[in-house]
């Protein structure tokens, strides 16, 4: 790497200009700086770097957070730049300092590239730079520096002496016992990761009570997460074991007084359940999980009832529609009946997922009344559901054993006042045109999807342009042009010019699905005759349609008619309209 | 009415310094709104109705002086501006109504203040080094021409004098249709909880752009509506509880834990009226000015507008103790009614070991109750003898009989409305109060008391 001072003047300058603005009023040339700090540290070379710029980033702490950010993540892939990995200890005291801030982004980003660096560490550097670091760190006198250290045991902990690892185990331990929640909330969230690499023994004769510590903990954001350590540590547990050193504190944490812990419970069931196995899942977690659905707090019900379908399916098969049957069943069924409507759309959103696993006996017998119950919701976005997620039970049972519900729910919400709750039918509707086949489709739905184009919402008759389409690419060219294409062209003499320009959107999307006969034939006519529109915004939007089609088009038609008509727009009265008819007529020209 | 004699335990109290402006000619801007001690009173904030917060530090200790009781201004800066909601035509003011510090976490201090809409959290940090050397200038700031560069220069970094700088990091806003009248720090130290007048809010203090609606009087009609939140205030330890207190005099006390929507309360403070003395202005008085929980979580202290009021959280009945402040006006609420006194917000706070309380009146008076023996002290907030810190404030009395040549003595005729001490703060470890009147803070420190927690 070359030195600094062998390079030419005229190479310096851009260099100086960078370091200069390392301190510049601006921000954002700070910060510009800043990201091309691995410029400065090439040019001045890896003894410089050391010696020189590496001390003033660590003093330079007293910048802006967004700075100090990107001085966190650049200082993590800066080895090379301070001489390969004999000297990575040298970056350590800027990041110490930078893992002290009050910002947590900013802390965070230190940790990371400190975590990072660790394992490029010699082993006897780590335990001369990295360790003294960290012990900095734990024992510093605020929370900010005690939760970054938290982060960094578990890194250092395989490499280090047996001496050493009891230090930092104790270190650990001092800092769930932190008097600070931060620090304590810190600790939890780092205590899974940590067990991961220590010792089987350690594991539980010093880290089961302190998980039980922190489970226990006076402040429900403690408690919380030290649910999420439970999980990664039960993992590292055989089944006896498990059950003798952990699953008390874990059943405690379902019935937690506070609803926030109770929601962690529900949120990471899943996760809890492939970590203990089928065997305690089947004891503890169905009953646990029956009363988590029947939970008095409906943001608890609501994170149950999401995760319905994947704890089933996680079931050990042998006992599984048993288990769904005799205990989950019962509350489901409660359930769609809840006050919360959250609650309610959380179910729908999953509840069809049961129906593969049960079977089609138990799904016609048990699920498709709560199915029709749910379609007929008083909240929009439980019949939506419902209806978003058909697929499941189309495999099951057929739609058709639903269509009879499922009708009046699709008109209903075809017509609902929030205009997304119509873009959401209208993007299941090639879904559904599929499943129900053409025949049910063209009786029941088809006047809606025209409907949609009318719409009073551009975003409603945008989709709805859009719907078109995939229902020609699925129902063929010939369904466009019976049931499609006349009900377009009829827009077009719409008194309303919004929904005369429609027309021309739905002429842009449809040309090619259609292809050039149909295009040609039934909808050029009509473009062509919007030329002659009164209202500008038509008229240019017709050059850009114009533009948009010739391709499909063949050239005979793009001389007879296209050409004169642009022609004509180029010499509108119209800026816009000149504008976009002559940006078409180039394209067109081009092509013939 | 007692009087402060040196065989109780009430304290006597040193004037110890007056801040502000000396004449009475002064802006409205200068108004105290707030003022509030932090985690370990080595520093005074306080806000005013111009938006600004200046914040005094306690003297620091050195050889020559260990008593270290006078407080010097450490930074003023500008806290919020005055603000025009274009949506409903209505004027936000930038007046600071309450400050919050936050636990400290590094060697910087945090605080929340808030006005009527809008929370901020501000950072205020000391620099004492600076860098130097630039590569396109010489040291004299005279720019050097591109041909002279011959090598790079990397700053250095060298001492400089100190430096207090205030930076706004977080500004929570959009949250509340109505007044903010409340801010507090929850006992996790990361969330905080904002009150208006029918609402409360809970946020994160590093997250800005949501927050999540923990209490919601708003009836679906308005006319409706019976009362107004006025308090709002975070247990001490148990993260979980919150207490809010209400225009007709209620206190809820609301567990977290229980449900994400806290209107229902799980206990609820009330004393029955007494109908012996209700009256057309019952009500009004009735009216929870200020809510503060004891320093050992057991307690809450209310002020209404007669009387000061200790509850224990295990009796929700009646309150424990009851002091009237100003027993003397309950014959003038007319007139206090007209001039729209009888709306005025008193605070009230705890002293350290919660063993004496601490309320202001009018007439620029401010009243030192003990709760062990009940007695109780009334001073009067002047300049003249803030400028003798040598001698002991003398208690004042106030009663119809007053005769005009006691100076100890004060008519209740002659009481001026207009000067009135809304705004108080007991220190966290030391007797060491302020006061402020309206354009003026007065600090107060007990005779033997350099410190109590030694």
């Amino acid at each position: 790497m070359a030195s600094g001072d062998v390079q030419s003047d005229e190479s310096l300058y851009p260099i100086a200009v960078l370091i200069d603005e390392l301190r510049n009023e601006d921000v954002q040339l700070r910060l510009n700086s800043i990201k091309k700090l691995s410029t400065i540290a090439l040019a001045l070379g890896v003894e410089r770097t050391r010696s020189e710029l590496i001390p003033f980033l660590t003093d330079t702490i007293y910048d802006e957070d967004e700075v100090l950010l990107a001085l966190a993540e650049q200082l993590g892939t800066f080895t090379q730049l301070v001489g390969g990995e004999s000297y990575v200890h040298v970056l350590l005291p800027p990041l110490e300092s930078l893992a002290q801030v009050e910002e947590t982004i900013v802390r965070d980003k230190a940790v990371e590239s400190l975590r990072t660096l660790a394992p490029q560490h010699s082993t006897t550097d780590l335990e001369t730079y990295f360790v003294p670091t960290v012990k900095r760190l734990a024992q510093g006198d605020w929370f900010t520096s005690r939760t970054s250290a938290s982060g960094l045991i578990s890194v250092c902990y395989a490499r280090v002496s047996n001496h050493v690892k009891g230090e930092l185990r104790q270190l650990f331990k001092s800092l769930c016992q932190d008097d600070t929640p931060m620090v304590r909330r810190a600790a939890a969230a780092k205590l899974g990761e940590f067990a991961k690499v220590v010792e089987p023994e350690y594991l539980r004769q010093e880290f089961v009570p302190l998980f039980t510590n922190l489970a226990n903990d006076e402040q429900d954001s403690v408690r919380l997460l030290a649910v999420e350590a439970g999980i990664a540590m039960a993992g590292l547990f055989r089944h006896e074991d498990l059950e003798q050193q952990m699953m008390q504190t874990l059943r405690s944490a379902t019935e937690d007084k506070s609803w926030r812990v109770r929601y962690v419970v529900a949120d990471k069931l899943v996760d809890l359940q492939k970590a203990v196995g089928p065997e305690i899942t089947k004891n503890d977690l169905v009953g646990a999980y029956s009363s988590l659905l029947k939970d008095p707090e409906a943001e608890v019900r609501a994170a149950a009832a999401s995760k319905l379908k994947d704890f089933c399916n996680n079931l050990s098969a042998d006992t599984r529609e048993q288990i769904i049957m005799s205990q989950i069943l019962p509350c489901v069924k409660d359930m769609v009946g809840d006050m919360n409507q959250h609650v309610k759309s959380a179910l729908a959103s999953v509840i069809m997922g049961l129906s593969p696993i049960l079977g089609k006996d138990n799904t016609l017998e048990h699920l498709l009344p709560l199915f029709l119950n749910q379609l007929k919701d008083d909240y929009p976005e439980v019949r939506l559901n419902i209806i978003s997620n058909l697929e499941c039970i189309n495999e099951v049972i057929g739609v058709r054993q639903l269509s009879q519900s499922l009708l009046p729910a699709i008109v209903e919400l075809a017509s609902d006042a929030k205009w997304r709750v119509r873009l959401g039918i209208i993007e299941y509707m090639p879904l559904l045109a599929g499943q129900l086949g053409p025949e049910f489709f063209d009786e029941k739905l088809s006047s809606l999807c025209m409907s949609w184009l009318t719409d009073h919402v551009f975003a409603i008759r945008e989709a709805a342009t859009n719907n078109l389409k995939k229902l020609v690419e699925k129902f063929g060219r010939d369904w466009a042009q019976n049931t499609v294409i006349p009900k377009v062209i009829q827009l077009a003499r719409d008194q309303n010019y919004l929904y005369r320009m429609t027309c021309l959107f739905a002429i842009n999307i449809l040309a090619e699905p259609c292809g050039q006969e149909i295009t040609q034939r039934m909808m050029l006519p009509t473009v062509i005759t919007l030329a002659g529109d009164a209202v500008a915004n038509v008229r240019f939007n017709v050059a850009k349609t114009l533009q948009r089609i010739y391709p499909v088009l063949d050239s005979s038609a793009l001389a007879m008619h296209v050409k004169p008509c642009l022609e004509k727009l180029t010499q509108d009265v119209d800026h816009d309209v000149q504008y976009f008819a002559s940006e078409a007529y180039e394209k067109i020209i081009e092509a013939l | 009415m007692q009087n402060a004699g040196s065989d109780d335990d009430l304290l006597e109290w040193y004037p110890s310094q007056v801040k502000g402006p000396v004449d009475d000619e002064v802006q409205e801007a200068d108004l105290i709104s707030t003022i509030e001690f932090n985690e370990n009173g080595e520093l005074l904030a306080v806000g005013d109705k111009g938006g600004r917060i200046v914040v005094f530090q306690r003297e620091q200790q050195t050889k020559t002086s260990p008593r270290r009781n006078e407080y010097n201004v450490y930074i003023t800066f500008h806290s919020h501006e005055p603000e025009f909601d274009y949506l409903k035509s209505l004027e936000i003011e930038e007046k600071i109504n309450q400050i919050r510090w936050l636990k400290r976490k590094n060697p910087a201090h945090f605080l929340l203040s808030t006005n009527d809409k809008t929370v901020k959290l501000w950072k205020i940090s000391e620099k004492t080094k600076r860098a130097e050397g630039f590569n396109l200038r010489d040291d004299n700031g005279i720019i050097r021409s591109t041909n002279s560069i011959t090598n790079l220069r990397i700053p250095i970094i060298k001492p400089m004098e100190l430096m207090v700088e205030a930076t706004p990091k977080r500004v929570f806003s959009n949250a509340h249709t109505y007044h903010i009248n409340s801010i507090s720090l929850n006992s996790d130290q990361e969330t905080f909880l904002s009150a208006d007048d029918l609402r409360i809010n809970l946020w994160h203090t590093e997250v800005t752009n949501q927050s999540f609606n923990i209490v919601d009087i708003k009836p679906p009609n308005m006319e409706d509506l019976t009362e107004v939140i006025t308090g709002a205030e975070f247990h001490p330890r148990e993260c979980n509880l919150f207490v809010y207190s209400s225009s007709r005099g209620i206190i809820r006390l609301c567990d977290m834990r229980q449900s994400a929507l806290c209107d229902r309360h799980c206990k609820i403070f009330e004393e029955p009226e007494d109908p012996t003395t209700r009256s057309f202005f019952s009500e009004i008085i009735s009216s929870i000015s200020d809510i503060k929980f004891s320093h050992s979580g057991r307690y809450m202290l209310t002020r209404d507008f007669l009387n000061l009021k200790v509850w224990d959280l295990q009796m929700d009945n009646r309150p424990v103790e009851t002091y009237p402040i100003h027993e003397y006006l309950r014959t003038k609420l007319c007139a206090l009614y007209e001039n729209d006194c009888i709306f005025d917000k008193f605070e009230c706070c705890w002293s350290p070991r919660d063993n004496h309380l601490l309320t202001g009146s009018y007439h620029n008076l401010f009243k030192i109750t003990s709760r062990l023996t009940r007695k109780d002290a009334i001073f009067e907030a002047s300049r003249e003898q803030a400028i003798r810190p040598r001698q002991l404030l003398k208690a004042k009395k106030v009663m119809p009989s007053a005769r005009r040549n006691r100076r100890d003595e004060i008519n209740t005729d002659t009481l001026e409305f207009s000067k009135k001490i809304l705004h108080c703060a007991y220190h966290p470890t030391d007797n060491i109060i302020a006061i402020a009147t309206a354009h003026n803070l007065f600090t107060y420190i007990a005779k033997d008391s350099s410190s109590l927690s030694s």
